[in-house]
């Protein structure tokens, strides 16, 4: 599933802000760090603080901080800023979604969609700031890992029999 | 300037000894039981009495490892529950333990009785050999949905199915 580049935007930035919520963070860091540009994050972060998630900090430094609680604002939350979930009136339907071949598909995405909301709607900053650290973790225990096995496998070839040369 | 073992220097305060845990995790007993109806009744709106007497015989007085119906105890009156076991090769899957059933009296919440529940049950799959534990609930049931993330669950592989039958 594609979330819009908003949206996005909008839960790096959130995720960003909530791991560290009393330090102001600049539209610029955030733009950097995930290769946009600072112009477009700008509105992001701005319909963020319109909707409570985040601040504006005046004076020297300025940038942003974490408005919200972390233990209560879910995915959704934030995607409900940026997407419409509804499911489209009946003006807005295309032809073919109002024949039975039509309609039938629309109950499968619709399973999907369900499922979709389900998992964002259960899933709280505070739960992802958790799976982003135990992600981290194993990240950095599989790279310990691979270490060790080539340190290993070095010494293990240091400490192998030279081939005989071969006779022509 | 070495400290000889047993002085305290002055100006050092020892430390109080932390208050006893007032909650305790056991085995649930016969005596649980009106409790234990009460909560699911405050939470569910329904008393089945019938259904929870089975659910003891069952889980609560089996004495087989695999069965596990634990309560959070304050001393003075239970305040939550969970109940699982282990379940063999069932949907194609290797022993694994199965939570299903999970509650805390809602004016004993967010004080963390869920996740000793949930912990305590974990450690007693783990002794009975399996080192998997999976969950299902109904996808409107954000709150507990929102528990079991927190503690660290994921989607698992299966998918629930359902169809009416036939009048």
């Amino acid at each position: 599933m594609k979330l819009q580049k908003n949206t996005s935007l909008a839960l790096y930035s959130v995720l960003e802000f909530a791991a560290d919520p009393h330090r102001h963070i600049s539209a610029a860091e955030i733009a950097d760090k995930y290769g946009v540009s600072s112009h477009h994050l700008a509105k992001v972060l701005s319909d963020l603080a319109r909707a409570g998630v985040v601040e504006s900090v005046r004076g020297v430094g300025g940038g942003y901080r974490f408005a919200g609680n972390a233990r209560r604002l879910t995915l959704m939350d934030v995607i409900r800023t940026f997407e419409d979930l509804s499911p489209a009136a009946a003006d807005r339907r295309e032809p073919g979604e109002r024949t039975p071949v039509g309609r039938a598909l629309g109950a499968v995405l619709s399973e999907i969609d369900e499922i979709a909301k389900a998992t964002f709607s259960s899933i709280t900053l505070a739960t992802m700031l958790r799976l982003i650290e135990r992600q981290q973790r194993n990240q950095a225990e599989s790279q310990t890992r691979s270490t060790n096995n080539r340190a290993s496998g070095s010494e293990s070839r240091r400490g192998a029999k030279p081939k005989p040369a071969t006779r022509t | 300037m070495r400290r000889s073992a047993g002085r305290r220097t002055a100006g050092v305060r020892a430390q109080a000894p932390a208050p006893p845990d007032p909650i305790v995790v056991r085995p649930v007993r016969r005596g649980d039981l009106a409790q234990i109806i009460a909560i699911d009744a405050t939470v569910t709106g329904l008393e089945k009495r019938d259904y929870w007497r089975s659910i003891y015989r069952r889980y609560g007085d089996s004495g087989h490892l695999e069965r596990q119906f634990l309560v959070a105890d304050t001393g003075e009156r239970v305040v939550g529950f969970v109940i699982g076991e282990v379940r063999d090769w069932e949907f194609g899957s290797p022993p694994c333990g199965w939570v299903f059933a999970i509650d805390v009296n809602p004016d004993s919440r967010q004080a963390g009785i869920g996740t000793r529940l949930l912990d305590a049950i974990c450690a007693s799959f783990q002794r009975a050999g399996v080192r998997k534990v999976r969950t299902m609930l109904g996808r409107d049931n954000t709150l507990i949905l929102s528990f079991f993330r927190s503690q660290g669950m994921m989607a698992g592989p299966f998918i629930p199915l359902e169809m009416d039958l036939g009048t």
